[in-house]
């Protein structure tokens, strides 16, 4: 009898090793707490000029195919980014674009290839899913014409205000549907951006009736697609959790390390002590699921191990990350729960982790089925 | 020496082979789940038997040398055999103090004349071990122990008392820590260690119950007792570093163990095979969303067990914190089993207020008995709370 553990695998290439460096280094360079402040209550949430160093590292095409200029490396490879990424609280819009390809390479054909060329080379892209708050819905009541006319709008779109192709997750003739628009020919006013709980993120809402699509993609390997695009989304949103819970526990850490109170340091009383070892075993697993789920990924549609993984990763992660934020900002005490610590970050992060893609009991009624039945 | 993988294969081969025709049937009286409760002479001559068998099989100490009982072969010949072993449900390997302790700790520190004297006799099962570290007032602070011995010529005279000695009623031998210099600065310096008979004059064990019922722990009283100078080990006002050692193999932070398999591995598969078998609400026990999400966590922290084991192979993804995952392993795994094992007796229903005496109990009060069991392992060895002082001041480097 098989075990319900099922596959336990956990690999980790050269390439990915690589990565981890290179965006760890980069990123402690370039992306210090005071930039990262900096950018919060701009437009983009970030700084441009790092974008575009961004691009030129070819971030944004890793996942990609080599015959439209990516690296050839696969999804695998992007989540020792993602979790540096998350280390640095630096938003950006690399999840975003790279969940896009997956969605565009897994559900198009060649004729797709230019769009995955210029997402290749850092052209912002995102996908419009959701129809409203809920992340377990099928969120396909946009409609579109085989003709490419659509009707209806999306919510919460990553990027939604700066994505320049936008891929539309809806219906056609009652079947689940891509359309690829060119953010250009938006309406006027078609874009209204969402006030996040997570300063350096950024979505909006857009209005998508009436505009043309470039081409609508239909069949069953879109309905294959949306799927690995919603469990993608889930494990890349995990590595950055993981990512941002690790920075988390250290400034935690760091904290104890130097505040005295009752003339001892507080990382001495084990009321605090215990719960930041909690947090620690928790960053550990989530590292562990995410880097397992990175095992298990290729350029094929996701198997049953690779979801459990996916969904577990996130459970994992987003759970650690919710946790370590809200601890982060009670340990620091009366200046933990000011807006100029860096608890702040962390605390809003949490919550946004914690929901994207699903929270934790989305996730872990599936894995139940998954796993027991 | 890497070995390759067909021999190995071979090897594995050879020991299901041996197993299969050589593990006893259940001897109509209950076994124990690990070393800890070895409580009836029956247990105890079924259980030295059978640890006999397989070490007379070439099957025990695979890597410890041969000139002392065992097969200098690789490590990897022992994880093959341990794995065989509980894939099987053989038996457990009971003599553990000596096999997994003390056995290593004597190959790492130990003179030639302790090895020769010692180390075939704990793999042959014709001497037992116990440990002398806990006190009734010193349990977690071990550093402040306060039996005495004093030297007297050839002889140190001890007193004081031991408890939560497991097999000490059984015991020829105790690794025990003493306290050579009550003066001593600091209360580490004036700790010695000592390799000290049991079946002397002045030395009294006193079997204690345990919560589950059975017995396996003692309680030992030294009233001048005297034993040979020859058995201090190291030298006097040592006795902490090799206690620090000793403790390294006992929580399984350092490799050497003669075995691994000194208790029933109790594993996740058991608890969702077994509980398939009972009902809430009329239907099938896992038609319940609560019971549902409760077994998923389960199965992830079992998963994130498995995943970190195999995480310690791979140095890019631990560099952060290198001792990080080896540190907190005992911490997590024992804790995940408990709460494993209670809500294995806690989905029975009424069935989980019998117990392991009752004739209609499940599986003989099977989880009942490991959940109160598994307390020796999130208390024995250093426990929980004092496991996440270790990880929040070795690991994360918090102060004391």
């Amino acid at each position: 009898m098989t075990s319900v553990l099922g596959n336990v695998s956990l690999k980790f290439s050269d390439e990915q090793s690589m990565l981890m460096d290179v965006a760890r280094g980069f990123l402690n360079d370039k992306a210090p707490t005071d930039k990262i402040r900096e950018f919060l209550e701009s437009d983009q949430g970030y700084e441009p000029q790092l974008w575009e160093e961004i691009v030129n590292l070819g971030w944004t095409g890793i996942a990609l195919p080599e015959m439209v200029g990516g690296a050839g490396l696969g999804i695998s490879a992007v989540i020792p980014v993602a979790e540096a990424m998350g280390h640095a609280l630096l938003g950006t819009p690399l999840i975003d674009t790279t969940l896009a390809g997956q969605l565009l390479l897994r559900a198009g054909g060649a004729e797709q290839e230019p769009l995955l060329q210029e997402i290749a080379e850092g052209r912002i892209a995102t996908v419009a899913f959701l129809d409203g708050g809920d992340w377990g819905g099928a969120n396909l009541a946009l409609t579109m014409t085989t003709e490419g006319v659509l009707s209806g709008s999306k919510t919460f779109v990553g990027c939604g205000h700066e994505a320049s192709l936008i891929l539309v997750v809806g219906q056609c003739d009652n079947a689940p549907a891509i359309a690829v628009v060119d953010a250009a020919d938006l309406k006027a006013g078609a874009i209204s951006v969402n006030t996040l709980i997570d300063l350096t993120k950024r979505t909006a809402q857009i209005d998508f009736t009436g505009v043309p699509a470039k081409a609508v993609l239909t069949g069953e390997h879109v309905v294959a697609a949306i799927r690995d695009y919603r469990l993608l989304g889930a494990l890349l949103t995990a590595a950055e959790a993981a990512g941002s819970a690790a920075r988390c526990l250290a400034v935690i850490v760091d904290y104890l390390k130097t505040r005295k109170q009752f003339g001892k340091l507080i990382g001495s009383y084990q009321a605090l002590k215990h719960p930041t070892v909690d947090i620690y075993c928790g960053v550990e697993d989530a590292r562990s699921f995410c880097y397992h789920a990175a095992s298990l990924l290729d350029a094929d549609s996701l198997s049953h191990d690779a979801e459990i993984a996916c969904r577990m990763a996130k459970v994992s992660a987003g759970q650690t990350m919710s946790y370590a934020g809200d601890r982060a900002v009670q340990f620091h005490g009366g200046i933990g729960f000011t807006w100029d610590c860096d608890s702040t970050l962390f605390i809003r992060r949490g919550q946004w982790s914690h929901q994207v893609f699903g929270d934790a009991i989305h996730h872990r009624k599936r894995l139940a089925s998954l796993l027991l039945d | 020496m890497a070995e390759s993988k067909e021999t190995l294969k071979a090897f594995q081969a050879d020991v299901a082979a041996w197993m299969k025709e050589h593990v006893p049937a259940d001897p109509g009286f209950l076994l124990p789940l690990s070393f800890l409760e070895v409580g009836t002479e029956q247990q105890l001559d079924f259980l030295r038997a059978w640890q006999h068998k397989v070490w007379e099989a070439g099957f025990l100490g695979m890597h410890w040398p041969t000139e002392y009982g065992g097969q200098g072969a690789d490590p990897a010949y022992q994880g093959i055999v341990d794995r065989e072993m509980a894939r099987c449900n053989a038996p457990i390997m009971f003599n553990t103090i000596g096999l997994g302790w003390t056995g290593p700790l004597l190959l790492e520190m130990g003179t030639d004349a302790e090895k020769s004297k010692y180390l075939k006799h704990i793999l042959s099962g014709d001497e037992i071990w116990c440990q002398g570290f806990s006190e009734p007032d010193h349990g977690s602070d071990l550093g402040a122990v306060q039996t005495k011995a004093v030297r007297d010529g050839d002889e140190y005279v001890i007193n004081g008392s031991k408890i939560w000695t497991t097999l000490g009623n059984y015991a020829d031998h105790m690794i025990l820590l003493a306290r050579t210099d009550p003066t001593a600065e600091r209360k580490y310096d004036g700790l010695s260690f000592f390799l000290s008979p049991m079946k002397v004059a002045g030395v009294d064990a006193v079997p204690i119950r345990k919560v589950t019922g059975e017995y396996g722990f003692n309680q030992v009283f030294f009233t001048d007792t005297r034993i040979p100078a020859d058995t201090l080990m190291v030298g006097e006002g040592k006795g902490w570093g090799v206690a620090m050692k000793t403790l390294e193999y006992e929580r399984g932070v350092t490799a050497g163990q003669a075995t691994g398999h000194w208790m029933v591995a109790i594993e996740i598969d058991d608890l969702i095979n077994d509980l398939r078998g009972f009902e809430r609400d009329g239907a099938p026990v896992f038609d319940d969303p609560a019971v549902r999400d409760e077994a998923v966590g389960l199965i992830m922290e079992a998963k994130a067990l498995s995943l970190s084991a195999r995480r310690m192979g791979v140095p890019a993804l631990t560099s952060d914190f290198p001792m990080g995952l080896p540190l907190s392993s005992k911490y997590r795994g024992t804790e995940w089993s408990r709460r494993m094992k209670l809500f294995g007796a806690a989905m029975q229903g009424a069935q989980g207020s019998l117990y392991v005496e009752d004739p209609n109990a499940h599986r003989g009060g099977f989880w009942q008995r490991a959940y109160f069991s598994n307390f020796g392992a999130t208390i024995g060895g250093g426990t929980s709370q004092v496991q996440a002082n270790i990880i929040a001041e070795h690991v994360l480097g918090l102060p004391k």
